[in-house]
């Protein structure tokens, strides 16, 4: 266990939706290292309510990496320095004394800003309502072993549906795509014997949802880099060819 | 107002009360459904799952979250497991084992024909879940695998990775989400339930605060279902999610909902040593990991060589020692309490010496490096992302942290509270477990009331309401109890004190922990009833709320929950001074066996403690609802 001494934080500081946002520096002296990123901010915003100033607000829930809630742009990378790593589990022995540390909200306009570092992500919301579920309405479910599926396939579904709906690739994205996260539901599901009667109308719904809120895919890759639960791009591809299928193979062809 | 206490379980042999209850109940038709309108507060498994599956059958539905959406709610962070008694694994499981695994696990504190119910059920839950695409985990031949648990000699678990609260319930989220693109479901984020109105004697609605604007609105609905969750963060320093709180379940319990063995907390074995005194939170590790990881401290407290240093004759595997059968998944509070006594006498590890050890060495040996990476690799990532040690290399240290709580709205076998119209769900209500919860029982309940009973059971309640006019939101009532909650929270806005919210609730955490924690004991739970109160005055008068109220303001949001929590903080400590023995969860020091195990005192507390709200936080008054076991037996809990 050390401390670490004299960091200066640049915190983005915004009132509403449409106010003017600034940078705001404030110095921490020390800190331990066994700290959370988050504590920090717990510290700081604390010593500004005994200041009499208004804290920081930011989103936060779970702070174990799964709840998806936290967010922040810390020194430019989505959910800071540490791969695989949501901004809960960054923990200050990732940055050294002396360090200037820039702290900024996600920046999408998919994602409004509401104030200082929390955005609005309900459009990640709106995807899933337009066809990321398999219609199961509760009882009459055929017993759960009947439908055996290989371990390969039941891996690769988990794989995609550890998907956190953070929207780290969405911020990190230079379009402001929404594709690794539309993907990963789109793989999770499409790749389950369970998901197959709405493969397709499932693909074309979602996309099509995602378009009306986010920008394109160019294959730039800094979703899969960002990802705290490191989801492959992989995804996308199956994504695409559900999508492209979707709108040649008509409902009724597939039936035969 | 006066409190009866009717379970209202139905009639038959334990095994049949629950198909005689469906065949018996009343119903709504399909076309009247519509002219009803159900609030669901709260959306993590019990309430998306309740919110989705009353959308399906026709009602009106609105659920509120404070969440940004209903996807974060804390069940998400369940790691372990779900159980069900399958018996896919022909072990020799069945309903009436899972039945009474709870039953005893619980510590004969729970209602026999509710756990029984849950059992039977728990089946219809796995089929559910895999039908809407959860990715539980299998084995090679394609068919879906299971692991044991503490508190069981079969292996009935279910689990995706280490992630199964996750897939569950964004499984239910999904199915809600279906419901809310359908229209079936009117979604509010961000909006937080401040008070519950009751009109003539029945819940009319709610009043919500929306966190984004500080506005405050009525909601009026036929049946208000809570499904908000526990109160463990009334510890501070818990496995809860930050903003998991009591606000819903204690407002709802001071508009005459009777509250249950609120001294029913859970302290979980496998969290993560405190590192510091500015922790925010405290991280659970699997309980799962038990089941490869074995337990030990060094017999020498003055131990200084390194985990790996030391020989196997100078560990004290000390589990497998004192409960030879069920050796390092002994359940939680048993594990919880030896491992608090280990450290109380000085052996504890790490550098606080908070800890005791949780050794992969053996298993790694036994079974290779890439099995445990298959079976808990994002636990060990976690836990070396938190503490910069990785569990391949050095044993895990970790420490029990409050986790669940047992105790929660009275509700009788219908799920109702004492206020008729308001139904509560999942760890909000007191149900299922009784004194303790096993693992991967809390998926499974959360699931069960939300699926498979709430549909049912809600219905009586509202074919007697059919073509009966209800309070809309113009009732004076609803005026007032909106302007008690607007002046509430403009209220904390004007204390103008020094000290922050997250202030007082750390100290408040503190005062619960040390008298009300692990090891309860009359003096110290006197001390705590009459600390409570002062802290709480002090709250009153030097609490500091900066920023403004009609704005999201996280700071005031804070106020409200810790205000709430002062109040049911008493009523635990209270609870559980009252509650003269020692059973699951609440361990009081007086009543202990010569070798330190709980003793029970089944003559005198073979009740549910369901406690009626006064006025005065202070002096709440005792309603008993005797426990009247018919299949099970009354044994002392041993696991040895």
């Amino acid at each position: 266990m050390s401390t670490l001494t004299n960091l200066t934080l640049k915190i983005w500081r915004q009132d509403g939706p449409d106010a003017q946002g600034r940078f705001e520096t404030h110095q921490i002296p020390e800190i331990s290292d066994e700290a959370s990123f988050l504590e920090l901010l717990d510290i700081l915003n604390e010593r500004l309510i005994e200041e009499g100033k208004e804290a920081i607000v930011f989103d936060h829930d779970c702070r174990e990496g799964i709840c998806g809630t936290c967010s922040l742009m810390i020194d430019g990378c989505a959910h800071g320095p540490q791969k695989g790593t949501a901004t809960c589990q960054v923990h200050m022995r990732v940055f050294n004394s002396g360090d200037e540390i820039v702290v900024e909200p996600w920046r999408a306009a998919a994602f409004p800003i509401i104030k200082d570092l929390m955005v609005d992500r309900s459009a990640f919301d709106r995807i899933i309502e337009a066809g990321g579920y398999i219609t199961a309405p509760t009882g009459g479910a055929p017993d759960a072993n009947l439908i055996p599926i290989p371990k390969p396939v039941s891996d690769a579904a988990m794989d995609a549906a550890a998907c956190i709906g953070c929207g780290a690739c969405v911020a990190a994205c230079p379009n402001g795509a929404a594709s690794l996260f539309t993907s990963a539901k789109i793989a999770h599901l499409n790749l389950l014997p369970q998901g197959q009667a709405e493969r397709y109308k499932r693909a074309e719904a979602m996309v099509e949802k995602m378009d009306e809120y986010f920008g394109s895919c160019t294959n730039h890759g800094e979703c899969q880099a960002a990802c705290p639960k490191e989801i492959s791009i992989d995804n996308i591809a199956t994504m695409n060819v559900d999508y492209l299928k979707s709108k040649f193979k008509n409902r009724k062809a597939l039936a035969r | 107002m006066s409190i009866t206490l009717d379970s209202k379980i139905p009639e038959g042999p334990l095994a049949d009360k629950w198909q005689n209850y469906i065949a018996n109940q009343k119903l709504v038709n399909p076309a009247n459904k519509r002219k009803f309108k159900i609030i669901v507060i709260g959306t993590g498994l019990a309430g998306a799952s309740a919110a989705a599956t009353f959308g399906e059958l026709g009602y009106q539905v609105e659920a509120f979250t404070f969440h940004d959406s209903p996807r974060r709610a804390h069940s998400i962070a369940a790691q372990g497991g779900i159980n069900a008694a399958k018996n896919y694994q022909g072990d020799g499981d069945s309903v009436h084992r899972l039945f009474y695994d709870t039953v005893k696990g619980g510590d004969f504190r729970a209602r026999e024909a509710n756990v029984h119910r849950l059992a039977e059920v728990s089946v219809d839950i796995i089929d559910q879940m895999v039908a809407q695409g959860v990715p539980f985990a299998r084995e090679y031949g394609g068919l879906l695998d299971n692991r044991s648990f503490g508190g069981a000699q079969v292996s009935r678990t279910f689990y995706a990775r280490g992630q199964t609260g996750q897939q569950l319930l964004i499984g239910a989220y999904q199915q809600l989400a279906r419901q809310i693109g359908l229209g079936n479901v009117k979604l509010w984020n961000r909006m937080e339930m401040v008070d519950v109105v009751t009109i003539d004697g029945r819940c009319a609605g709610i009043v919500t605060r929306d966190l984004m604007t500080g506005e405050f609105s009525s909601h009026s609905a036929h049946a208000v279902v809570l499904a908000t969750g526990g109160y463990g963060n009334v510890f501070y320093l818990s496995t809860n999610a930050m903003a998991c709180n009591v606000t819903g379940a204690w407002r709802a319990h001071r508009r005459g909902a009777a509250f249950a063995n609120p001294c029913y907390t859970q302290i979980h074995p496998t969290c993560i040593p405190q590192a510091d005194d500015f922790q925010s939170k405290l991280t659970l590790m699997s309980e799962s990991l038990r089941n490869d990881g074995r337990i030990w401290v060094p017999k020498n407290p003055d131990e200084t060589r390194s985990a790996d240093q030391i020989p196997e004759e100078d560990r004290d595997y000390y589990l497998e020692r004192i409960y030879p059968s069920f050796g390092n998944l002994a359940p939680r509070d048993v594990s919880s309490r030896a491992a608090k006594r280990m450290v109380d006498a000085g052996q504890g590890v790490g550098p606080l010496k908070n800890g005791v050890y949780l050794d992969f060495a053996d298993a790694i040996g036994r079974l290779g490096k890439d099995v445990i990476e298959e079976r808990y690799g994002n636990l060990f990532e976690m836990y070396e992302r938190i503490t910069g040690e990785s569990p391949y290399v050095v044993p895990m240290r970790i420490y029990p942290a409050s986790h669940y709580t047992m105790g929660g709205l009275w509700v009788d076998y219908e799920l109702q509270t004492t206020i008729p119209g308001l139904f509560c769900a999942g760890e909000a209500n007191f149900s299922d477990h009784g004194a303790n919860r096993l693992g991967a029982s809390a998926l499974m309940q959360g699931l069960s009331d939300g699926y498979f009973v709430l549909p049912y059971t809600i219905a009586p309640y509202l074919a007697d309401l059919l073509n009966k006019p209800i309070p809309d939101t113009s009732h004076p009532e609803f005026a007032k109890i909106q302007q008690e909650a607007t002046d509430r929270f403009k209220q904390y806005m004007a204390i103008g004190g020094t000290k922050t919210p997250d202030h007082f609730h750390r100290e408040l955490g503190r005062i619960i922990w040390d008298y009300c924690g692990m090891d309860r004991n009359a003096n110290g739970l006197e001390k705590a009833l009459s600390e409570i109160p002062a802290l709480h005055e002090e709250f009153k008068k030097d609490l500091k709320v900066t920023g403004s109220d009609t704005s999201i303001n996280q700071t005031l949001e804070k106020a409200g929950r810790v205000d709430d929590f002062f109040e049911l903080g008493l009523l635990m400590c209270k609870d559980a001074l009252n509650r003269e023995e020692s059973c699951g969860g609440h361990f009081r020091s007086e009543h202990q066996t010569d070798d330190g195990e709980a003793l029970r005192n089944d003559d005198d507390f073979a009740y549910v403690s369901a406690w009626e709200w006064t006025g005065d936080p202070s002096n709440p008054v005792e309603h008993k609802e005797p426990l009247e076991y018919e299949v099970v037996k009354f044994a002392t809990r041993s696991y040895k």
